[in-house]
């Protein structure tokens, strides 16, 4: 059991768990993943390692509540605890000197963006930091990435806050601006990643993605997660989930992430329909 | 008694009903049916069906045993040389090995050894205390083993009686390996067979962490250098699926066989949504395949409400590379099988899901160097065959997760590990590594065999390294 020692509500439906894995905390590096399991019952539910603490032996989840296992999850406390979680999974973010950086996160993509953002500070990079969201009340992790980033710009899709517009108007401003950048690196919607790539790819600049494909073992074991990069097809969980955000396939990962559309959607009927709305499927 | 040149007939379930549940498809001998069969063993001096089994299980004893009522000695007698008899009597082909050999197939039906040993083991399961808790002895000495299949099971309980302090590091959440995320329900019931089996491990000492992927949350290297393990057992099995590398194999509704059966048999999608693993199934599925994986993944489909299942192979069908059982029943539950047809391409929707499978037909040619008459493709024999489903299942390779990271451990060109086939020693002192990562995908008893040959040799490693120490 992997106990929840802090849960923190960072924007409505969006939750942060710090959780003793004590093993995991010590191999954990930026841009790696866990696979967690709420219950006996559960799914394997892939989620980016957003922080972690070796002298504590915590890792910090973030994660947004949008079906059935997320929403189940985020009915947990502190003091609770989920049944498993495996990691650190995942290749690390490739990290060194490369001189200035722009790390872009959109919506809950700035979980994963920040402990790289961080590592690449660390490592003497100029960070420059762009981070987007619909709106300002769903704007995760502002201040945390303020710290660790040489420039922080915000915008959202609204105004509410920063410029208005999508992270892609701020890149390329920058890029127009005569910014030398030597590599982008973007989590966030598939679209917001896929536009980043056409942005940069004129210019040639070396921009990475990590890419979120449906996981099941998270080891290499069922090819599930497979994505077409290049001419290869590769598994995301052991040779990712970042790739070079030129050669992937983006229309491609899009379509596999919808397989399973109407059993999630009756999933989640199944569990509203249940006393309470709380999940009975899912209850411990 | 009349002497019958047939084996007596296991009860099973209605192949109509079974094909639409989950049970065990075959209900085990009947105390006297185990007894009738028994006596037509004749007790052969030189019992050439030991020389068909890996392990050599003491046949015409442990037979004997059953014949005088006493299941519970039978067991030992099995459990000397074999510690998971009722997987083993379950899933082990028999008609290759043990059965094979047996003095009665030359002129009808060979003893049902397979049979009987799962009597015997379902019997002292039920009946005796199934393993008391015994102090052994303590040897203060560390093994670590990587994986939870039938070979770190093996060589794990072969340690803890040797009297070391065994962990067993196992990368998913549950042990078992094969047993538990690969072969299906129906053909091993997971709780009363493996789970069983797996408790009965832990009572005698060993310690299973599960969540735990080597070369991930930690390195062999790291065990052996930081956390005092003076041996190590690498037991990671043959779990990277191999695809065909035609068009269209990332289309929505392409499995590989893998994680097919994971979903169904590790994660239980066919309790979805009370289990939260979905799964795709549709009405027409195609199992790309002619094996034992490909089998249990044709079952599943229909057990998961396909209305059609078929069985999609390259040659024909006494090149079919599955226990005859099982391709026996399938047939019965009413898989369809193309055989001779190679599938070509993965056709799509607009949606991106597979509409059909593009195929074609094959002949058998001259004989190729294994010996088999190799398939060549007939002219202008394409043809779609519709499907909403595609399992690939046309072979697993070794997981190279261990191997890239532990200094000094030498592989193959296909990326198995390099060991000793009598000891299971690599090139890496201390440590060992048997089972389908050695071998690429084999059997659960040949798994087995690895696991207490590499125990074995652990054992006198690490005998030597102890008295060493103490002189
Ligand atoms: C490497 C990786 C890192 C991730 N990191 C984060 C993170 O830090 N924070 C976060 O909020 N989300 C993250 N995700 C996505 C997260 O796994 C899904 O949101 C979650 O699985 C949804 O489960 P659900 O049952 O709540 O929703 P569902 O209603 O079941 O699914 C909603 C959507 O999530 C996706 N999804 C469903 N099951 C899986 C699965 N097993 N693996 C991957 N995607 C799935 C599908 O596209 C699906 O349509 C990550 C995914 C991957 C692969
Ligand atoms: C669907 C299917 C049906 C089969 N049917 C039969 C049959 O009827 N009869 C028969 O005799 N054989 C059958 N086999 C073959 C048989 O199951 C295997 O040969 C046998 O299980 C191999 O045992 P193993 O211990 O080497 O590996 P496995 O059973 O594969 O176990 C390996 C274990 O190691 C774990 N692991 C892998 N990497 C790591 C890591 N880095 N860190 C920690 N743990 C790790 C895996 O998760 C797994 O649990 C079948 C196989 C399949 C897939
Ligand atoms: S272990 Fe397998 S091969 Fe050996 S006797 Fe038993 S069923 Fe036959
Ligand atoms: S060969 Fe057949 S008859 Fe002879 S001992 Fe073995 S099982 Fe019995
Ligand atoms: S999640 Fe199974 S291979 Fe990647
Ligand atoms: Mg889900």
């Amino acid at each position: 059991m992997y106990k929840i020692l802090v849960k923190k509500e960072l924007a409505p439906s969006v939750q942060l768990f710090e959780l003793s894995a004590p093993r995991i905390a010590r191999k954990a590096q930026p841009g790696q993943f866990v696979i967690v399991r709420l219950n006996e019952e559960g799914e394997r539910v892939p989620l980016t390692i957003a922080d972690f603490d070796r002298a504590k032996g915590t890792v910090t989840i973030i994660f947004q509540e949008v079906g059935a296992s997320t929403k189940a999850m985020g009915l947990l406390n502190e003091g609770d605890a989920l049944l498993d979680v495996v990691g650190p999974l995942g290749k690390p973010t490739h990290i060194e000197n490369f001189g200035t950086v722009v790390c872009i996160g959109g919506g809950i993509g700035i979980a994963p963006v920040y402990p790289i953002a961080r590592g690449l500070k660390q490592a003497g990079n100029k960070v420059i930091s762009i981070i987007g969201a619909r709106s300002k009340d769903i704007l995760i992790l502002e201040d945390e990435m303020k710290a660790v980033s040489d420039q922080l710009l915000v915008t959202t899709d609204d105004g509410s806050k920063g410029q208005q517009g999508f992270v892609t108007d701020q890149l390329k401003q920058l890029i127009d601006a005569g910014v030398n950048i030597a590599l982008v690196v973007a989590i966030g919607p598939v679209i917001m990643m896929r536009s980043v790539a056409e942005v940069t790819r004129p210019y040639a600049i070396e921009t990475v993605v990590s890419l979120n494909p449906i996981m099941v073992d998270g080891t290499g074991m069922c090819g599930g997660c497979r994505v077409q990069v290049g001419a290869e097809s590769k598994f995301a969980c052991v040779d990712g989930p970042e790739f070079d955000a030129h050669q992937v396939d983006f229309a491609g990962l899009m379509a596999r992430q919808k397989m399973y559309l109407p059993q999630e959607k009756h999933h989640q009927q199944h569990c509203s329909d249940q006393q309470g709305g709380s999940c009975k499927c899912h209850s411990h | 008694m009349s002497f019958s040149l047939t084996k007596h007939k296991m009860p099973e379930q209605d192949p109509q009903v079974r094909a639409k549940n989950f049970n065990e498809v075959t209900l085990g001998y009947s105390a006297e049916d185990a007894l009738n069969e028994a006596k037509r063993c004749l007790n052969c001096k030189h019992a050439p069906c030991r020389q068909g089994c890996p392990v050599q299980v003491n046949i015409p004893a442990f037979i004997k045993q059953i014949k005088e009522g006493d299941a519970g000695a039978a067991i030992a007698t099995i459990k000397e040389v074999n510690s998971l008899p009722a997987v083993c009597g379950r899933v082990c082909p028999q008609e290759e090995q043990c059965e094979k050999y047996c003095v009665l197939a030359k002129k009808g039906e060979a003893v049902g050894i397979g049979r009987l040993e799962r009597y015997a083991a379902d019997r002292a399961g039920n009946n005796v205390q199934a393993i008391r808790p015994v102090a052994y002895p303590d040897k203060g000495q560390k093994v670590a083993v990587i994986g939870s299949g039938p070979a770190g099971l093996t060589a794990a309980g072969d340690l803890a009686k040797l009297g070391y302090k065994v962990t067993v590091f196992e990368a998913l959440h549950a042990p078992g390996g094969v047993l538990v995320y690969g072969i299906p329900e129906f053909r091993l019931p997971k709780d009363a067979v493996v789970k069983a089996e797996i408790d009965n491990l832990r009572k005698i000492g060993v310690e299973i962490i599960v969540n735990a992927v080597a070369g991930k949350t930690f390195t062999i290297d790291e065990l052996m250098e930081e956390e005092g393990y003076q041996a190590v057992f690498i037991a990671t099995g043959a779990g990277l699926p191999y695809f065909m590398g035609i068009p269209g194999e990332n289309l929505n509704g392409v499995y590989a066989a893998n994680e097919f059966l994971t979903r169904c048999n590790l994660m239980k999608a066919y309790k979805f949504p009370a289990c939260g693993t979905p799964i795709h199934v549709g009405k027409r599925v195609a199992v790309v395949g002619g094996g034992n994986v490909a089998m249990d993944a044709a079952r599943t489909a229909l057990r998961l409400g396909a209305d059609h299942a078929y069985i999609v192979y390259r040659r024909s069908e006494a090149e079919l590379p599955a226990r005859q059982e099982e391709v026996h029943h399938a047939k019965e539950e009413g898989i369809e099988f193309q055989l001779l047809t190679n599938p070509v391409a993965i056709l799509g929707n607009e949606q991106g899901w597979v509409r059909a499978l593009q195929c074609v037909r094959m002949e058998l040619g001259e004989p190729d160097a294994s010996g088999r008459r190799r398939p060549v493709e007939v002219k202008g024999s394409e043809f779609e065959l519709e499907v909403d489903t595609a399992v690939i299942a046309i072979g697993q390779g070794p997981n190279p997760l261990v191997q890239s990271t532990t200094k000094g451990l030498e592989t193959n060109k296909k990326g198995n590990i390099i060991a000793d086939p009598e000891t299971g020693a690599t090139s890496k002192a201390g440590v060992f590594a048997g089972g389908d990562i050695v071998t690429g995908a084999a059997t659960v008893i040949l798994a087995m065999g690895a696991g207490k040959k590499a125990a074995a040799a652990i054992d006198q490693y690490l005998t030597a390294k102890r008295t060493g120490q103490t002189e």
